[in-house]
């Protein structure tokens, strides 16, 4: 088995283990206000982190790439004017696809 | 988003997930003749998002890694960033160890999410262990933005199977077409997550004082640090945000504190289920599928 199995199987093993631990923490840990509140604040931060990090980051470097700028900009205004999820992505894709396309970045 | 489609019982943007996108179950009218919502969201969130396997079948085989063990990770951690995260450290010739490290520190966000949705779902014992291989992102957000219990175990469902066979099916495909295929950004594939991940915040967003400066000190912070911690770290960091959040004073709060099963639908802010896909959106197709 190669160095990177186990590091394959080693991250699967580990992800699985933080999820399974996430749906069998006794129930009484939600009863205190905090901790539930903190609990349905953390996709929040997390998954604006995540967006923000995907879009402007490139493993530990910054990278302002014009097109993906530009396609989440797109899906923000595809937000603000309430458009349904899948045109939201469809439209951030299309934005970034098309600008990579007229050779911008 | 769909609200004013899908929800036009109740003024727009009254009813939905405001509390943490779930907690709150307000009575939704019966709908007409199609499949039940949460299992249309969960499906169309699992095509649209699912399909962005390919972007990582592709990273992984040119980072580095085997066909079989770009797809091992599809089919045993299934949990998007952390993939990404494992292949971009090999790709960049950084070591194995950091490189497991960093992505399972990244899918410990899914413990957290994993307390919540016990709270909702309710898995028996043994369901538990398929259960927990869904807890992700994006079941998470389709699963608390339900109304109630019944579609929120009938979401949660939805999403998982949707997005698993997609993500794995695409994961496959992106690794054997590694090579061939142009890449996977001449199709905005790498904006799909970031766009999805907006998406699903936005109502929160929308929703309450709270969760925007949440949301702003996760940005900051995890962009404060990306240059200074391992991949993936500065993410994990941005909880810490939630926690500011969860200890602010109550007053500063938005009205709706959590309480599942009876918080109001009249103060309710929107909910995350306006953000999923309904069934007069365009169709599934993939943003960027590369056909």
């Amino acid at each position: 088995m190669t160095a990177a199995w186990i590091a394959v199987l080693a991250t699967a093993a580990g992800c699985y283990a933080l999820k399974l631990a996430g749906l069998t923490v006794p129930q009484r840990i939600l009863a205190d206000q905090r901790v539930r509140r903190f609990a349905e604040l953390v996709p929040v931060a997390l998954l604006a982190a995540l967006s923000a990090a995907q879009t402007v980051t490139n493993g530990q470097a910054f990278d302002f790439d014009p097109a993906r700028l530009a396609g989440l900009g797109a899906a923000v205004v595809a937000l603000v004017l309430r458009a349904p999820f899948l045109v939201v992505i469809i439209v951030a894709a299309a934005t970034a696809a098309g600008l990579r396309a007229a050779g911008i970045s | 988003m769909s609200a004013q489609q899908t929800e036009s019982a109740t003024p727009p943007g009254r009813e939905g997930a405001g509390s943490a996108g779930g907690g709150r179950f307000a009575a939704r009218p019966p709908g007409p003749n199609r499949p039940p919502r949460p299992v249309r969201d969960g499906i169309g969130l699992g095509l649209a998002v699912g399909v962005s396997g390919v972007a990582f079948g592709a990273a992984a085989v040119s980072s580095g890694l085997t066909v079989w063990q770009a797809c091992a990770l599809s089919v045993l951690a299934f949990t998007g960033a952390s993939q990404f995260a494992l292949a971009s450290v090999i790709a960049s010739g950084g070591s194995l160890l950091a490189g497991t490290a960093g992505a399972i520190l990244l899918g410990s966000r899914n413990t957290l999410y994993g307390l919540r949705l016990a709270e909702v779902v309710r898995p028996r014992r043994l369901l538990r262990l398929p259960a927990a291989l869904g807890v992700i992102d994006e079941t998470t957000a389709i699963t608390l933005a339900q109304p109630d219990p019944a579609s929120a175990r009938k979401a949660f469902g939805a999403t998982f199977c949707c997005l698993y066979v997609t993500w794995n099916l695409a994961t496959l495909g992106g690794a054997l077409g590694a090579g061939r295929i142009a890449s996977p950004q001449a199709f905005g594939l790498d904006v799909v997550g970031p766009a999805a991940f907006l998406a699903l915040i936005w109502p929160r967003l929308k929703s309450g004082r709270t969760e925007r400066l949440v949301a702003l000190a996760g940005v900051a912070l995890a962009l404060a640090m990306t240059s200074v911690l391992p991949v993936g770290v500065p993410v994990i960091l941005a909880a810490t945000a939630a926690l500011g959040g969860a200890l602010a004073p109550p007053a500063a709060q938005h009205s709706a504190l959590p309480n599942a099963g009876e918080a109001s639908a009249t103060t309710a802010p929107p909910g995350l289920d306006s953000a999923a896909p309904d069934s007069t959106s365009p169709d599934n197709t993939s943003p960027g599928d590369p056909a």
